[in-house]
Protein backbone atom coordinates (compact mmCIF):
# COMPACT_ATOMS: atom_id res chain seq x y z
CA UNK A 1 0.00 0.00 0.00
CA UNK A 2 2.51 2.37 0.73
CA UNK A 3 3.99 1.69 -2.46
CA UNK A 4 0.93 3.28 -4.09
CA UNK A 5 1.05 6.22 -2.14
CA UNK A 6 4.76 6.75 -3.16
CA UNK A 7 4.28 7.01 -6.61
CA UNK A 8 2.35 10.42 -5.99
CA UNK A 9 4.55 12.08 -3.80
CA UNK A 10 6.57 15.17 -4.92
CA UNK A 11 9.77 13.75 -3.88
CA UNK A 12 9.26 10.37 -6.06
CA UNK A 13 8.22 12.36 -8.77
CA UNK A 14 11.54 14.77 -8.36
CA UNK A 15 13.49 11.75 -8.82
CA UNK A 16 12.21 10.10 -11.23
CA UNK A 17 12.49 13.54 -13.24
CA UNK A 18 16.47 13.17 -12.43
CA UNK A 19 17.33 9.64 -13.70
CA UNK A 20 15.13 9.38 -16.63
CA UNK A 21 12.95 12.21 -18.04
CA UNK A 22 15.19 14.80 -17.00
CA UNK A 23 18.33 12.83 -17.37
CA UNK A 24 21.52 15.48 -17.26
CA UNK A 25 23.86 14.19 -19.41
CA UNK A 26 21.44 12.21 -22.37
CA UNK A 27 18.72 14.72 -22.65
CA UNK A 28 19.77 17.99 -21.63
CA UNK A 29 23.45 17.14 -22.65
CA UNK A 30 25.17 18.95 -19.94
CA UNK A 31 28.22 18.31 -17.83
CA UNK A 32 29.78 16.72 -20.81
CA UNK A 33 33.57 16.99 -20.00
CA UNK A 34 33.99 15.42 -17.21
CA UNK A 35 31.69 12.38 -18.81
CA UNK A 36 34.01 11.94 -21.88
CA UNK A 37 37.56 13.22 -20.03
CA UNK A 38 37.59 10.54 -17.35
CA UNK A 39 35.39 7.56 -18.51
CA UNK A 40 38.19 5.49 -20.23
CA UNK A 41 38.10 3.64 -16.71
CA UNK A 42 35.16 2.53 -14.30
CA UNK A 43 37.00 2.94 -10.89
CA UNK A 44 37.16 7.05 -12.06
CA UNK A 45 33.95 6.88 -13.46
CA UNK A 46 32.44 6.14 -9.96
CA UNK A 47 34.65 8.28 -8.07
CA UNK A 48 33.44 11.18 -10.32
CA UNK A 49 29.75 10.39 -10.23
CA UNK A 50 30.20 10.29 -5.97
CA UNK A 51 31.82 13.60 -5.92
CA UNK A 52 29.02 15.47 -8.32
CA UNK A 53 26.33 13.78 -6.51
CA UNK A 54 27.96 15.11 -3.12
CA UNK A 55 28.46 18.38 -4.54
CA UNK A 56 25.12 18.99 -6.02
CA UNK A 57 23.30 17.76 -2.92
CA UNK A 58 25.65 20.23 -0.81
CA UNK A 59 25.80 23.31 -2.59
CA UNK A 60 22.08 22.98 -3.77
CA UNK A 61 21.23 22.36 -0.47
CA UNK A 62 22.74 25.49 0.77
CA UNK A 63 21.60 27.80 -2.03
CA UNK A 64 17.99 26.72 -1.03
CA UNK A 65 18.71 27.82 2.64
CA UNK A 66 19.66 31.10 1.71
CA UNK A 67 17.94 31.79 -1.27
CA UNK A 68 15.94 34.66 0.18
CA UNK A 69 19.09 36.77 0.80
CA UNK A 70 20.65 36.30 -2.62
CA UNK A 71 20.16 39.60 -4.29
CA UNK A 72 20.12 38.06 -7.89
CA UNK A 73 22.53 40.51 -9.41
CA UNK A 74 25.34 38.36 -7.65
CA UNK A 75 23.63 35.26 -7.87
CA UNK A 76 26.08 33.41 -9.95
CA UNK A 77 29.00 34.56 -8.05
CA UNK A 78 27.55 33.67 -4.55
CA UNK A 79 26.76 29.87 -6.47
CA UNK A 80 30.24 29.71 -7.51
CA UNK A 81 31.63 30.57 -4.22
CA UNK A 82 29.20 27.55 -2.46
CA UNK A 83 29.85 25.07 -5.15
CA UNK A 84 33.85 25.73 -5.05
CA UNK A 85 34.03 25.30 -0.92
CA UNK A 86 32.43 21.73 -1.78
CA UNK A 87 34.66 20.39 -4.50
CA UNK A 88 37.89 21.89 -2.44
CA UNK A 89 36.15 19.44 0.47
CA UNK A 90 35.88 16.47 -1.98
CA UNK A 91 39.26 17.19 -3.17
CA UNK A 92 40.92 17.02 0.07
CA UNK A 93 38.70 13.83 1.30
CA UNK A 94 39.88 12.22 -2.32
CA UNK A 95 43.40 13.10 -1.88
CA UNK A 96 43.25 11.63 2.10
CA UNK A 97 41.79 8.25 1.47
CA UNK A 98 42.37 7.77 -2.40
CA UNK A 99 45.55 9.52 -3.99
CA UNK A 100 45.58 6.99 -6.83
CA UNK A 101 42.34 7.92 -8.04
CA UNK A 102 43.07 11.68 -7.12
CA UNK A 103 46.43 11.31 -9.34
CA UNK A 104 44.19 9.87 -11.99
CA UNK A 105 41.68 12.45 -12.14
CA UNK A 106 44.21 15.15 -11.64
CA UNK A 107 42.69 18.69 -12.46
CA UNK A 108 39.18 17.15 -13.17
CA UNK A 109 38.38 17.35 -9.89
CA UNK A 110 38.72 20.65 -9.77
CA UNK A 111 36.76 21.13 -12.80
CA UNK A 112 33.36 19.98 -11.01
CA UNK A 113 32.75 23.56 -10.67
CA UNK A 114 32.26 24.71 -14.10
CA UNK A 115 30.31 21.14 -14.21
CA UNK A 116 26.98 22.84 -16.16
CA UNK A 117 25.06 20.36 -14.24
CA UNK A 118 26.02 21.82 -10.97
CA UNK A 119 25.36 25.33 -11.96
CA UNK A 120 21.72 24.36 -13.77
CA UNK A 121 20.26 22.80 -10.91
CA UNK A 122 21.30 25.60 -8.59
CA UNK A 123 19.45 28.46 -11.05
CA UNK A 124 16.95 26.44 -12.42
CA UNK A 125 15.80 24.18 -9.07
CA UNK A 126 17.32 25.16 -5.63
CA UNK A 127 16.76 29.12 -5.48
CA UNK A 128 12.95 28.30 -6.12
CA UNK A 129 12.26 25.29 -3.77
CA UNK A 130 12.31 24.38 0.12
CA UNK A 131 15.16 22.68 1.14
CA UNK A 132 13.84 18.67 1.53
CA UNK A 133 13.14 19.16 -2.19
CA UNK A 134 16.14 20.40 -3.42
CA UNK A 135 18.16 17.33 -1.84
CA UNK A 136 16.48 15.06 -3.37
CA UNK A 137 16.62 16.97 -6.75
CA UNK A 138 20.19 16.80 -6.57
CA UNK A 139 20.64 13.25 -5.46
CA UNK A 140 18.53 12.13 -8.38
CA UNK A 141 20.54 14.11 -10.68
CA UNK A 142 23.67 13.05 -9.53
CA UNK A 143 22.50 9.30 -9.76
CA UNK A 144 21.70 10.39 -13.16
CA UNK A 145 24.64 11.22 -13.99
CA UNK A 146 26.50 8.30 -12.51
CA UNK A 147 24.83 5.94 -14.20
CA UNK A 148 25.32 7.06 -17.39
CA UNK A 149 28.79 7.71 -16.66
CA UNK A 150 29.42 4.56 -15.67
CA UNK A 151 27.80 2.99 -18.84
CA UNK A 152 29.75 4.77 -21.09
CA UNK A 153 33.41 4.00 -18.74
CA UNK A 154 31.86 0.56 -19.08
CA UNK A 155 32.21 0.08 -22.99
CA UNK A 156 35.28 2.40 -22.78
CA UNK A 157 37.06 0.41 -20.36
CA UNK A 158 36.17 -3.50 -21.63
CA UNK A 159 37.17 -2.74 -25.30
CA UNK A 160 40.07 -0.34 -24.32
CA UNK A 161 41.75 -2.78 -22.32
CA UNK A 162 39.76 -5.92 -22.08
CA UNK A 163 38.98 -5.27 -18.51
CA UNK A 164 35.85 -4.22 -16.14
CA UNK A 165 36.91 -2.62 -12.73
CA UNK A 166 40.26 -4.24 -13.16
CA UNK A 167 39.22 -7.74 -13.88
CA UNK A 168 39.68 -9.51 -16.98
CA UNK A 169 36.80 -9.82 -18.99
CA UNK A 170 37.84 -10.34 -22.45
CA UNK A 171 40.38 -13.47 -23.26
CA UNK A 172 43.73 -11.85 -24.05
CA UNK A 173 43.95 -12.89 -27.65
CA UNK A 174 41.15 -9.93 -27.71
CA UNK A 175 42.62 -6.90 -29.97
CA UNK A 176 42.11 -3.71 -27.93
CA UNK A 177 40.51 -0.97 -29.69
CA UNK A 178 43.18 1.79 -28.53
CA UNK A 179 40.46 4.89 -29.68
CA UNK A 180 38.60 3.98 -27.00
CA UNK A 181 40.89 4.43 -24.04
CA UNK A 182 41.61 8.32 -26.02
CA UNK A 183 39.55 11.14 -27.12
CA UNK A 184 37.93 10.14 -30.00
CA UNK A 185 36.20 7.09 -28.46
CA UNK A 186 34.22 8.89 -25.56
CA UNK A 187 32.66 11.70 -28.43
CA UNK A 188 31.41 7.90 -30.71
CA UNK A 189 30.20 6.35 -27.30
CA UNK A 190 28.14 9.00 -26.27
CA UNK A 191 27.17 10.08 -29.68
CA UNK A 192 25.42 6.30 -30.23
CA UNK A 193 24.10 6.75 -26.78
CA UNK A 194 22.80 9.67 -26.99
CA UNK A 195 21.34 8.22 -30.58
CA UNK A 196 19.78 5.24 -28.75
CA UNK A 197 18.19 6.89 -26.03
CA UNK A 198 16.48 9.34 -28.22
CA UNK A 199 14.88 6.32 -29.97
CA UNK A 200 13.90 4.52 -27.22
CA UNK A 201 11.95 7.13 -25.65
CA UNK A 202 11.19 8.95 -28.77
CA UNK A 203 12.56 12.08 -27.09
CA UNK A 204 13.62 13.83 -30.81
CA UNK A 205 15.40 17.43 -30.81
CA UNK A 206 13.45 19.38 -33.84
CA UNK A 207 15.37 19.80 -37.32
CA UNK A 208 15.89 23.34 -38.32
CA UNK B 1 61.16 31.72 -26.58
CA UNK B 2 61.95 28.78 -28.66
CA UNK B 3 59.99 26.62 -25.84
CA UNK B 4 57.26 29.39 -25.58
CA UNK B 5 56.64 28.65 -29.63
CA UNK B 6 56.73 24.66 -28.75
CA UNK B 7 53.97 25.24 -25.80
CA UNK B 8 52.04 27.17 -28.17
CA UNK B 9 51.79 25.06 -31.36
CA UNK B 10 51.85 22.02 -29.20
CA UNK B 11 48.60 23.15 -27.70
CA UNK B 12 46.68 23.85 -30.68
CA UNK B 13 47.30 20.86 -32.70
CA UNK B 14 48.63 18.29 -30.38
CA UNK B 15 47.49 19.25 -27.32
CA UNK B 16 44.26 20.38 -28.27
CA UNK B 17 42.19 21.33 -24.92
CA UNK B 18 38.79 20.96 -26.83
CA UNK B 19 39.58 17.73 -28.61
CA UNK B 20 42.34 15.88 -26.80
CA UNK B 21 41.29 17.39 -23.05
CA UNK B 22 37.59 17.62 -23.65
CA UNK B 23 37.16 20.48 -22.11
CA UNK B 24 34.82 23.70 -22.70
CA UNK B 25 31.89 21.14 -24.15
CA UNK B 26 28.86 22.50 -23.01
CA UNK B 27 29.21 25.90 -25.43
CA UNK B 28 30.68 24.20 -28.26
CA UNK B 29 27.72 22.36 -28.63
CA UNK B 30 25.57 24.65 -27.83
CA UNK B 31 26.78 27.97 -29.91
CA UNK B 32 28.08 25.92 -32.82
CA UNK B 33 25.05 25.77 -35.35
CA UNK B 34 25.73 28.62 -37.11
CA UNK B 35 29.61 29.75 -38.15
CA UNK B 36 29.40 33.89 -36.91
CA UNK B 37 28.13 32.69 -33.43
CA UNK B 38 31.02 30.45 -33.78
CA UNK B 39 33.89 32.98 -34.33
CA UNK B 40 32.18 35.23 -31.77
CA UNK B 41 32.12 32.96 -29.12
CA UNK B 42 35.79 31.71 -30.26
CA UNK B 43 37.15 35.42 -29.97
CA UNK B 44 35.61 35.78 -26.88
CA UNK B 45 37.38 33.12 -25.26
CA UNK B 46 40.87 33.63 -26.73
CA UNK B 47 40.74 37.01 -24.88
CA UNK B 48 39.17 35.97 -21.60
CA UNK B 49 41.14 33.14 -21.48
CA UNK B 50 44.61 34.59 -22.09
CA UNK B 51 43.50 37.56 -19.94
CA UNK B 52 42.82 35.13 -17.22
CA UNK B 53 45.49 32.95 -17.45
CA UNK B 54 48.15 35.73 -16.94
CA UNK B 55 46.33 37.32 -13.87
CA UNK B 56 45.88 33.91 -12.29
CA UNK B 57 49.56 32.85 -12.45
CA UNK B 58 50.96 35.62 -10.19
CA UNK B 59 47.84 35.13 -7.60
CA UNK B 60 49.23 31.33 -7.40
CA UNK B 61 52.62 32.70 -6.74
CA UNK B 62 51.26 34.57 -3.59
CA UNK B 63 48.93 31.59 -2.58
CA UNK B 64 52.29 29.15 -2.84
CA UNK B 65 54.11 32.28 -0.93
CA UNK B 66 51.37 32.00 2.29
CA UNK B 67 51.07 28.10 1.99
CA UNK B 68 47.37 28.41 0.97
CA UNK B 69 47.39 26.68 -2.39
CA UNK B 70 43.91 24.37 -1.35
CA UNK B 71 42.61 27.51 -1.92
CA UNK B 72 43.51 28.22 -5.07
CA UNK B 73 40.08 26.92 -6.76
CA UNK B 74 38.29 29.51 -4.45
CA UNK B 75 40.57 32.21 -5.72
CA UNK B 76 40.77 31.59 -9.40
CA UNK B 77 37.08 30.83 -9.93
CA UNK B 78 36.37 34.57 -8.42
CA UNK B 79 38.99 35.82 -10.11
CA UNK B 80 37.36 34.61 -13.37
CA UNK B 81 34.03 35.88 -12.95
CA UNK B 82 35.38 39.34 -11.67
CA UNK B 83 37.41 39.67 -14.44
CA UNK B 84 34.50 38.71 -17.12
CA UNK B 85 32.24 41.20 -15.09
CA UNK B 86 34.87 43.91 -15.50
CA UNK B 87 35.37 42.80 -19.15
CA UNK B 88 31.56 43.05 -20.30
CA UNK B 89 31.25 46.49 -18.40
CA UNK B 90 34.57 47.95 -19.77
CA UNK B 91 34.10 46.51 -23.46
CA UNK B 92 30.58 47.94 -23.35
CA UNK B 93 31.44 51.27 -22.40
CA UNK B 94 34.45 51.77 -24.44
CA UNK B 95 33.66 49.14 -27.38
CA UNK B 96 30.40 49.27 -28.64
CA UNK B 97 30.94 48.06 -31.60
CA UNK B 98 33.16 44.62 -30.18
CA UNK B 99 30.25 44.39 -27.37
CA UNK B 100 28.03 43.91 -30.25
CA UNK B 101 30.28 41.37 -31.67
CA UNK B 102 30.67 39.08 -28.75
CA UNK B 103 29.75 40.63 -25.30
CA UNK B 104 26.77 38.78 -25.49
CA UNK B 105 28.38 35.67 -25.04
CA UNK B 106 31.09 37.03 -22.01
CA UNK B 107 28.30 36.41 -18.89
CA UNK B 108 28.31 33.04 -20.36
CA UNK B 109 32.20 32.48 -20.44
CA UNK B 110 32.69 32.15 -16.47
CA UNK B 111 31.28 28.61 -16.39
CA UNK B 112 33.18 27.68 -19.50
CA UNK B 113 35.73 24.66 -18.20
CA UNK B 114 38.13 26.03 -20.40
CA UNK B 115 39.21 29.16 -18.28
CA UNK B 116 39.87 27.59 -15.09
CA UNK B 117 40.86 24.41 -16.79
CA UNK B 118 43.57 26.39 -18.53
CA UNK B 119 44.25 28.09 -14.93
CA UNK B 120 44.44 24.59 -13.15
CA UNK B 121 46.97 23.32 -15.90
CA UNK B 122 49.27 25.27 -15.36
CA UNK B 123 49.61 24.67 -11.82
CA UNK B 124 49.84 20.95 -12.50
CA UNK B 125 52.70 21.58 -15.29
CA UNK B 126 54.71 23.75 -12.86
CA UNK B 127 55.04 26.49 -15.82
CA UNK B 128 56.99 29.56 -15.75
CA UNK B 129 55.12 33.18 -16.40
CA UNK B 130 56.12 33.16 -20.23
CA UNK B 131 55.11 29.51 -20.54
CA UNK B 132 51.84 29.97 -18.67
CA UNK B 133 51.15 33.29 -21.22
CA UNK B 134 51.99 30.54 -24.32
CA UNK B 135 50.26 28.07 -22.78
CA UNK B 136 46.72 30.39 -22.32
CA UNK B 137 46.65 31.78 -25.89
CA UNK B 138 47.46 28.58 -27.83
CA UNK B 139 44.96 26.75 -25.65
CA UNK B 140 42.47 29.67 -26.62
CA UNK B 141 42.96 29.51 -30.10
CA UNK B 142 43.17 25.21 -30.24
CA UNK B 143 39.51 25.66 -28.82
CA UNK B 144 38.63 28.30 -31.26
CA UNK B 145 39.99 25.90 -33.76
CA UNK B 146 37.96 23.62 -32.60
CA UNK B 147 34.41 25.39 -32.37
CA UNK B 148 35.09 27.30 -36.00
CA UNK B 149 35.42 23.65 -37.38
CA UNK B 150 32.85 21.92 -36.08
CA UNK B 151 30.07 25.20 -36.94
CA UNK B 152 31.77 24.64 -40.24
CA UNK B 153 30.83 21.15 -40.80
CA UNK B 154 27.63 21.24 -38.82
CA UNK B 155 26.03 24.49 -40.96
CA UNK B 156 26.73 22.36 -44.22
CA UNK B 157 25.63 19.23 -42.80
CA UNK B 158 21.87 20.86 -41.63
CA UNK B 159 21.58 22.71 -45.48
CA UNK B 160 22.39 19.12 -47.26
CA UNK B 161 22.39 16.10 -45.60
CA UNK B 162 19.98 13.63 -44.11
CA UNK B 163 20.84 12.59 -40.14
CA UNK B 164 18.85 9.80 -38.63
CA UNK B 165 15.77 11.68 -36.43
CA UNK B 166 17.65 10.40 -33.37
CA UNK B 167 20.89 11.54 -34.06
CA UNK B 168 20.32 14.89 -35.45
CA UNK B 169 21.33 18.11 -33.29
CA UNK B 170 23.72 17.28 -30.85
CA UNK B 171 24.00 13.45 -31.32
CA UNK B 172 25.44 13.94 -34.56
CA UNK B 173 27.82 16.70 -32.97
CA UNK B 174 29.61 14.23 -30.72
CA UNK B 175 30.02 11.99 -33.68
CA UNK B 176 31.45 14.98 -36.21
CA UNK B 177 33.71 15.69 -32.71
CA UNK B 178 34.67 12.06 -32.49
CA UNK B 179 35.93 12.38 -36.17
CA UNK B 180 37.70 15.65 -35.75
CA UNK B 181 39.57 14.42 -32.70
CA UNK B 182 40.36 11.41 -34.18
CA UNK B 183 42.29 13.44 -37.04
CA UNK B 184 44.05 15.44 -34.59
CA UNK B 185 45.55 12.66 -32.70
CA UNK B 186 47.60 12.54 -36.09
CA UNK B 187 49.19 15.49 -34.55
CA UNK B 188 50.27 13.76 -31.92
CA UNK B 189 54.23 13.64 -30.75
CA UNK B 190 54.24 16.80 -32.55
CA UNK B 191 55.74 19.00 -29.20
CA UNK B 192 56.22 18.01 -25.73
CA UNK B 193 54.26 20.68 -23.44
CA UNK B 194 54.12 18.86 -19.85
Amino acid sequence: MNWIRLKYTKPFNIFREGLSRNNPIVISVLGICSALAITNRVENAIAMGIGVTFVIMGSSAIVSLIRQFIPSRVRMVTYMVIISSFVIAFQMLLAAFFPLIEEELGAYVGLIITNCIVMGRSEAFAVKNPVKYTVVDGLANGIGYTYVLVLISSVREILAFGTFLGFRVLPEAFPVWTVMAIAPGGFFVLGLLIWIIRELTKNFELQN
Amino acid sequence: MLRMLEIFIGSILDHNIALAYILGMCPLIAISTNLKNAKGMGLAVVFVVTLTGIINYPIYLLLKATDSTHLALLVFITTIAATVQFLEMFIDKFFPKLYNAFGIFLPLITVNCVVLGVSLFFVNREYNFGETAAFSFGAAVGWMVAIVLLAGVREQMAKKSDVPRGLAGKGIAFIILGILSLAFVGFSGLANIG
